[in-house]
C-alpha cells in the first residue's frame, strides 16, 4: 500500500491515469457542444441570417474543469484511497496470538475477536501457521502452531473469563521456536506481564493491541451509617460520569433495578457510589453494576455484608434499674447493635414484626407457642440462652422449642462449692457451623444446663465443652431451626459473652452481619458451595454441580480458574467473591516504546473510495445540468422545475410556516363565535379535542342562541388569538412549550379578556400537588402566563349559573376545577345566596376532567367516547354538556348573572 | 362516417366545431350585391322572386296558377291578386385551411397543433354560416359550397385529412363562385408570392375575404438558445446557428415584416388580416372572423 500523508492507496498505479487529464483537456476543448436539432416552421424566416459572433464553439473552461475534476475523482477513487490505513507489515514465520482474556477484555470482546479474525485471515492468506494463547485459561502444554483458517473457526467459541490471568511461567506456555506475536492486552498492569513480554520479544517481533479507554471496575459494597457505598476505580484518570445500578428482586420476585447512583469522576481514578437505601430494600440487593459496560469487573455481588437482620431480643427477667450489665440481653445487644436491627419487647410484639431471628434469653414460659411455631415453620431462627429460669422450668412447656431435652437444674463446675475447674471449650467439630473458629483459652464455663442423653444429642451438638457436654445444640424446626446456648447470655455462668468468640459465633449463626472483609478465620472450616457464578461478561449463571471451596481459599485467594467469582453459600451464610479482588489497584499497562501499539487511540481506517466515486457522480450530474444550460436545452420551466426539485429536496425537512394569519382564516374566525383548541402533537388527543369542540358547538347551537362556527385548530405561531372566544388547551406530558413570542400572544389574549381552559385530562389530581406528568407539564407551560391567583371554584361562582344551575363541572371525570380566586373582601350580597364578586371573566379554568372526551361527537353526531357507566354516565355527559354551555356563556356574557345582586336595588330605584 | 365511431377524427373535429359555434349569434354574411343567382338563402334581394317571406300583392296575370291567387286579398276588390314572395338567395363561403407540414407544428404538448386550431376555426365558421343558411365549401375541387348540415360532415372529413407533404402551403383559388366570401387560415410563413397571387386573382373577381395567420407562441417569441439546427417540418429547409439567442430580434423583425406585407396585401384587396396565437382562446379568433366577414357587407 502506497502512502501519501495519512492516505494510503490500495491500487496506486491507477493514479497514473491522472497524467492523461491534460490530454483529455485538449480533446474536450476541441469538441463543441452538440447542436440541438429542432423542427421549426419559422425557419423560412431565418434563412440567410448570420451568427453575430463565434461563440460556444468551445466548451467553457469551467465546464471543462468540472469534467476533469469528476474524472480525477473517479481515477483517485478507483485507486482505492484509505484514510489512516492500519499499517500492515507482512510478518514472517508463525504467528502467536496472546489474549489476556480477563474480565477487562469483556467490554470490547467483539472488537478483539474481529482483530484476531483479521490477524488469522492475514496469516491464512500468507500461509503462516498460527496459535492462540489465552492467558486466563492457559493450556496445560504450550499450544502448537496450526492452520490459521481452522484456528479462526474456533474464535466464536472463545469467551473472556471473569478473572485475571495469574503470572504465567513463559517457558511453560510459549511454543517452541521463533514466531511473531500479536498480544491483545486488556489494558491492566499486573505482575508477570513484563516477564512474558520479554520472553515473547526474545522469540520475535511483538505487536500489541490495546484499547485506549481506561478499564473501569466496581469494588465490593460496604455499609457505613446505614449507607451502602462501593468504590469505583479506573485504570487511568478520566473525566466522565458513571451510573451505578443496584439490582435485586422486587416484591414479586422479578429482578429489577432498585436504585441508581451516579459517580462523577473529574480526572480521577477513584469514586464512590453511595446508596441510601431503607433496610428492606437493602436486604434485597443482589448486585451492583454499571449499566452499559459488559464486564464481570463492573458487577459487584453483594452478600451478608450488606444485609441487616431483624433480631428480636426478649429476656425473661424484668429489667432492674441500674443493673444493666446483669441484664441477660446486654451483651447480645452490644454484639448485635452495629450490624442488625434490634426489636425489644414482648414475644407477641416481636412476632408481629416478623423478625428474622428471635433470641430468647432465659425465657422459660413461651406464651404464644402456636404463633412461634408458625414463625419457625416459615424459616425463623430461634436462639435460646439458658439461665436459672430455664433450668428450673418443668419439662412440659419447654420441650417444644428446645433442641434437646434438658435435665432439670443446672450443673455447676469450678465454682466455690465444687471440685472441678471451670470447663474450657472443646475445638469445634468439623460439621459445626463454628468449625474453623479458634477457641480462645480464656473462655471458661462455670455453669450450664445439661441435656438428657439421647440418640440425637451428638448430632445436634454443634459446640461442646472439653468434657463433651454440649454447649450449643441445634435442631431443625420446619424450615427454620432452634439453637440453644446451654449458658446464659450474660456473664453469670460463663465468660463466653465477654470473649471475641461470642460475636463470631453469632455471625456464624447468621444472626449478625459479618465484617465486610471476611477473614480466613471467618470463613474457615466450612465448605462454600457456589450458587451463582459470574461469567466474563458479568452475567450471572447458576452454578450446577460445582465443587465446594474451603473457606480459607475463598478468603485469601484471588479469583482464578478453580475459584470463579460468584456467590458462595455455606449453611445460612453467603459470601460474594467478586471479579475484582479486594485490594486490587487498577493501573494501566505500560509497554515499552519499542512495542508498536494499535487499537483504540489510533484513528480508524476509513476507505475513501465510495466518497470519491460519489463525488465524481455528483460532479457528472452537475455537468449534465451545466451542459444542458450551455447548449440551451435547459430552459425556462424545465430549469425552474429542476431548481425547485433540488431546493425542495434540500429544504423538505425545514420548510414551514408563514407567521401571519391567512386572511380567509382570520375572516372565518372573526365572523362568528369560534371555539378553538390547542394542538398538542398527540394526534389522538387532537382528534378528541376537535371532536369535543365540535360537539360543544352543536350543543350550543341546539340549546342556546350562540351558534358557533366549526371549531378551529390554533396555530400559535401565526394566529391572531384575539379572534377566538375560548381556547381549549389539553395538556399532555410531552406537550411542546410555546416560544417567548407565542407567550406574548397568549398573555395579550388573556389580558384582552380571552379564556383558556387547561385540561390535564387526568381526573382531579391537578391542583393538589400537581402530581401527574400532565400536571407538571401544565406548571411548566403555564408559568410564563400572566395568570391571577387561583382557587378551587367557590360554590357561588358565576360559572355555576350563567345558563344552567350547576354544582359540579364534570367531563369524563368529575374533579374540582380552579378559577381566578375571588377577592378576599367579597361580601355576601344582601338577599342573595352569593357574594358580590368581582367583575370580569376568569381568564383561565384549570381542571383535569377531560371535558373534550365528554363533549366529543363523531361524524354522525353520536358520542365518540363512553362516559361512566349506564344511565349515570349519560347523566354525567349531560352535566358536562351543561358545563360547556355555562363556560361559553361565561366567556360571552361575563358576570351578567352576577349583576343580579343589584336587582333589588334597581327595583327600589324604579319604584321611586 | 357513422356517428358511433368514437375516435373518428372527422367526428371529433365536428363536435369541437359545433361546440365553438354554439356560442356565436347567427352569422349573416354580407351580400354586396343582389346578383343573379337563384339559389335560396337568407339574404333578401328587395325584389319579388322565390323565397319564404311575403313581398307584395300583384294582379294576377295570365299564366299564374290558380292556386297562387290570394283569395282573401282578391275578395276585397274586383281583380284577382297573387302573393309575391321576396326573392332570397344564399351567400357562399369558401374556406382554405393550410394543410401543409408547417401547420403540424406545436411548441408544447399542452397546445394544439396549428393545423388543428386552424381546422377548428374553419369548421366553426362553417357551422355558424350553415346555421345561418349560407352555403359553405372549401376552395379547390374537393368540397364545393353547399348548404345544409350534411355539408358539415363533408367539410370535416376533408379538413381532417391532412395529406399535403409540402413544407408550406399555397391557397387554391379554384371552385369559388363569384360573389362568394373567402377565409384563408394559414401560418403564411411560406413564400408570400403565392398568397399575393391568390388574393389578387380573387380580388379581381370581386371576391372579398379574410386572412388569419395562426401561429404558435414559439414562432412569435423565438425562445431558443445555444447551438441549434432549425429544420422545417418537412425537412426541406434547414438553418444552423451557434447562438440562437442572437437571432431572436432579427427573427422577430422578419416576422413583423411578413405581417406588414400581409396586412398591406389585405388592405389593397379590401380584405381583413389578423393573427391568432394557439395559446389563446379560439373564441376570440372566431369572433373576429365572423365580425370581419360581416363588416364587408
Amino acid at each position: 500500500m502506497a502512502m501519501l500523508g495519512p492516505i494510503g492507496f490500495t491500487a496506486p498505479w491507477l493514479l497514473l491515469g491522472l497524467l492523461a487529464l491534460p490530454v483529455l483537456w485538449f480533446i474536450l476543448r476541441a469538441v463543441p457542444p452538440a447542436p440541438i436539432r429542432r423542427r421549426f416552421p419559422g425557419v423560412a424566416l431565418l434563412l440567410g441570417l448570420k451568427d453575430d459572433e463565434i461563440q460556444a464553439e468551445r466548451t467553457p473552461w469551467w465546464l471543462m474543469a468540472l469534467r476533469l475534476l469528476a474524472l480525477a475523482a473517479a481515477i483517485i477513487g478507483f485507486a482505492g484511497p484509505v484514510l489512516n490505513p492500519e499499517p500492515v507489515a507482512p510478518g514472517q514465520g508463525p504467528l502467536l496470538i496472546v489474549e489476556d482474556g480477563s474480565w477487562a477484555s469483556a467490554r470490547d470482546w467483539p472488537r478483539r475477536v474481529e482483530r484476531m479474525e483479521r490477524a488469522l485471515a492475514e496469516a491464512g492468506t500468507a500461509g503462516r501457521p498460527a496459535a492462540l494463547l489465552m492467558l486466563t485459561d492457559p493450556p496445560p502444554a504450550p499450544p502448537g502452531f496450526a492452520d490459521a483458517a481452522s484456528l479462526a473457526q474456533s474464535l466464536p467459541g472463545l469467551t473472556p473469563r471473569a478473572w485475571e490471568p495469574s503470572a504465567p511461567d513463559p517457558a511453560q506456555i510459549l511454543p517452541a521456536g521463533n514466531f511473531e506475536t500479536l498480544w491483545l492486552s486488556d489494558g491492566l498492569a499486573r505482575p508477570g506481564r513484563d516477564a512474558l513480554r520479554q520472553a515473547v520479544e526474545a522469540r520475535g517481533p511483538l505487536r500489541v493491541w490495546q484499547p485506549a479507554l481506561p478499564v473501569t471496575a466496581l469494588g465490593p459494597a460496604t455499609v457505613r451509617d446505614g449507607q451502602v457505598s462501593l468504590p469505583l476505580t479506573t485504570s487511568a484518570p478520566i473525566s466522565t460520569r458513571y451510573d451505578v445500578a443496584a439490582i435485586g428482586p422486587d416484591p414479586s420476585g422479578a429482578e429489577r433495578e432498585l436504585a441508581r447512583a451516579t459517580v462523577d469522576l473529574d480526572n480521577d481514578t477513584q469514586g464512590q457510589a453511595v446508596f441510601d437505601l431503607p433496610p428492606e430494600l437493602r436486604n434485597r440487593l443482589t448486585r451492583f453494576e454499571i449499566p452499559g459496560i459488559r464486564s464481570a469487573g463492573t458487577v459487584s455481588l453483594t452478600d451478608d455484608a450488606v444485609k441487616r437482620r431483624k433480631v428480636a431480643l426478649i429476656s425473661g427477667s424484668a429489667a432492674r434499674e441500674g443493673l444493666e450489665l446483669l441484664v441477660p440481653t446486654h451483651y447480645l445487644r452490644q454484639a448485635l447493635a452495629p450490624t442488625a436491627d434490634l426489636i425489644e419487647g414482648t414475644l407477641e410484639d416481636a412476632l408481629t414484626a416478623s423478625p428474622d431471628v428471635i433470641i430468647l434469653a432465659d425465657v422459660a414460659e413461651i406464651p404464644d407457642a402456636d404463633r412461634l411455631a408458625d414463625w419457625l415453620d416459615r424459616g425463623g431462627l430461634l436462639i435460646r440462652f439458658a439461665g436459672p429460669r430455664l433450668a428450673m422450668a418443668s419439662e412440659n412447656n419447654t420441650r417444644q422449642f428446645l433442641p434437646v431435652t434438658l435435665r432439670q437444674g443446672e450443673r455447676s463446675v469450678g465454682g466455690a462449692m465444687s471440685w472441678g475447674e471451670p470447663r474450657r471449650l472443646a475445638p469445634f467439630p468439623a460439621g459445626s457451623p463454628f468449625a474453623g473458629l479458634t477457641v480462645p483459652d480464656e473462655v471458661s464455663v462455670t455453669e450450664q444446663v445439661l441435656a438428657e442423653p439421647g440418640p440425637e444429642l451428638a448430632s445436634r451438638t454443634i459446640a461442646a465443652l472439653a468434657d463433651g457436654t454440649p454447649l450449643v445444640t441445634r435442631m431443625d424446626f420446619g424450615a427454620g431451626s432452634v439453637v440453644l446456648f446451654h449458658v446464659t447470655a450474660n456473664v453469670e455462668w460463663s465468660n463466653l459473652p465477654l470473649s471475641g468468640l461470642f460475636p463470631q459465633m453469632l455471625e456464624r449463626l447468621a444472626v449478625s452481619a459479618r465484617a465486610e472483609t471476611p477473614s480466613a478465620e471467618d470463613l474457615a472450616g466450612q465448605t462454600w458451595v457456589p450458587v451463582k457464578l459470574l461469567d466474563g461478561f458479568g452475567r450471572l449463571e447458576t452454578a450446577e454441580a460445582s465443587a465446594g471451596v474451603p473457606g480459607e481459599r475463598l478468603a485469601t485467594e484471588p479469583p482464578g480458574p478453580d475459584l470463579r467469582p460468584g456467590l458462595y453459600v455455606a449453611e445460612d451464610r453467603s459470601v460474594a467473591l467478586n471479579a475484582l479482588p479486594r485490594d486490587r489497584v487498577l493501573q494501566a499497562a505500560v509497554w515499552p516504546a519499542s512495542v508498536p501499539i494499535e487499537g483504540g487511540e489510533a484513528p480508524r481506517q476509513m476507505p475513501l473510495k465510495g466518497a470519491l466515486l460519489g463525488a465524481a457522480l455528483v460532479a457528472l450530474l452537475i455537468d449534465v445540468l451545466a451542459s444542458l444550460a450551455v447548449s440551451g436545452r435547459l430552459r425556462g420551466a424545465r430549469a425552474a422545475a429542476t431548481v425547485v426539485a433540488v431546493l425542495a429536496f434540500g429544504l423538505a425537512s425545514q420548510g414551514h410556516a408563514q407567521d401571519t394569519m391567512p386572511e380567509d382564516r382570520a375572516i372565518e374566525a372573526a365572523s362568528n363565535v369560534v371555539l378553538a383548541w390547542m394542538p398538542t402533537g398527540d394526534t389522538q388527543v387532537d382528534a378528541v379535542s376537535e371532536a369535543g369542540m365540535r360537539g360543544l358547538s352543536e350543543i350550543l347551537t341546539r340549546r342556546t342562541t350562540v351558534e358557533p362556527s366549526d371549531p378551529m385548530r390554533i396555530d400559535l405561531a401565526a394566529d391572531d388569538l384575539a379572534l377566538y372566544t375560548l381556547i381549549y388547551w389539553p395538556i399532555v406530558a410531552d406537550a411542546p412549550v410555546p416560544t417567548p413570542e407565542e407567550y406574548a400572544r397568549l398573555n395579550r389574549y388573556l389580558r384582552g379578556g380571552g379564556m383558556i381552559v387547561f385540561d390535564t385530562r387526568d381526573a382531579d389530581l391537578s391542583g393538589v400537588g400537581m402530581a401527574t406528568d400532565a400536571g407538571r407539564r401544565l406548571q411548566t407551560i403555564a408559568a410564563p402566563l400572566e395568570i391571577p391567583p387561583l382557587a378551587p371554584i367557590p360554590p357561588d361562582h358565576v360559572l355555576t349559573r350563567t345558563f344552567y344551575l350547576l354544582q359540579s363541572f364534570p367531563g369524563r371525570f368529575d374533579g374540582t376545577i380552579w378559577v381566578e380566586a375571588p377577592p378576599p373582601d367579597a361580601e355576601q350580597a344582601e338577599g342573595m345566596p352569593f357574594r358580590n364578586l368581582n367583575d370580569g371573566v376568569t381568564p383561565v379554568v384549570i381542571g383535569g376532567n377531560d371535558w373534550a372526551s365528554a363533549w366529543a361527537v363523531n361524524g354522525n353526531g353520536a358520542p365518540m367516547l363512553p362516559i361512566g357507566r349506564g344511565q349515570a354516565g349519560e347523566r354525567q355527559r349531560e352535566i358536562a354538556a351543561r358545563f360547556g354551555v355555562n363556560l361559553v356563556m361565561h366567556v360571552l356574557t361575563g358576570n351578567y348573572k352576577s349583576d343580579q345582586v343589584h336587582v333589588p336595588a334597581l327595583l327600589e330605584r324604579l319604584g321611586q | 362516417m357513422n356517428g358511433s365511431a368514437q375516435d373518428n377524427p372527422a367526428l371529433a373535429l365536428r363536435r369541437g366545431a359545433e361546440a365553438q359555434a354554439a356560442a356565436l349569434p347567427a352569422l349573416l354574411l354580407a351580400a354586396e350585391q343582389l346578383a343573379a343567382t337563384v339559389q335560396m338563402g337568407g339574404h333578401g334581394r328587395k325584389r319579388a322572386g322565390t323565397g319564404e317571406e311575403f313581398w307584395q300583392y300583384r294582379p294576377a296575370q295570365a299564366g299564374d296558377s290558380a292556386r297562387f291567387i290570394d283569395w282573401r286579398r282578391s275578395a276585397r276588390s274586383d281583380g284577382q291578386f297573387t302573393r309575391d314572395r321576396e326573392w332570397q338567395l344564399a351567400q357562399s363561403l369558401n374556406l382554405w385551411v393550410d394543410g401543409a407540414a408547417s401547420m403540424r407544428f406545436t411548441g408544447a404538448k399542452t397546445r394544439p397543433e396549428k393545423a388543428a386550431r386552424a381546422r377548428l376555426l374553419a369548421l366553426a365558421l362553417a357551422v355558424a354560416a350553415i346555421r345561418a343558411g349560407e352555403r359553405v365549401g372549401l376552395t379547390g375541387p374537393l368540397a364545393p359550397a353547399r348548404p345544409g348540415r350534411r355539408q358539415l360532415m363533408t367539410l370535416a372529413a376533408v379538413l381532417s385529412d391532412d395529406a399535403t407533404a409540402q413544407d408550406y402551403g399555397a391557397p387554391e383559388v379554384i371552385g369559388i363562385a363569384a360573389q362568394a366570401r373567402v377565409a384563408f387560415l394559414s401560418d403564411f410563413l411560406g413564400d408570400p408570392a403565392a398568397v399575393r397571387t391568390a388574393v389578387a386573382q380573387l380580388a379581381d373577381r370581386g371576391i372579398g375575404g379574410v386572412m388569419m395567420q395562426v401561429l404558435d407562441p414559439m414562432e412569435e417569441d423565438f425562445p431558443f438558445d445555444g447551438r441549434t439546427i432549425f429544420e422545417s417540418m418537412g425537412g426541406a429547409l434547414r438553418h444552423e446557428t451557434r447562438q440562437a439567442r442572437d437571432l431572436r430580434t432579427r427573427y422577430r423583425d422578419r416576422l413583423a415584416e411578413r405581417r406588414h406585407l400581409l396586412t398591406e396585401l389585405a388592405r389593397q384587396a379590401g380584405w381583413q388580416f389578423a393573427t391568432h396565437r394557439t395559446d389563446t382562446s379560439p373564441q376570440g379568433a372566431l369572433l373576429w372572423l365572423t365580425a370581419s366577414l360581416e363588416r364587408g357587407r
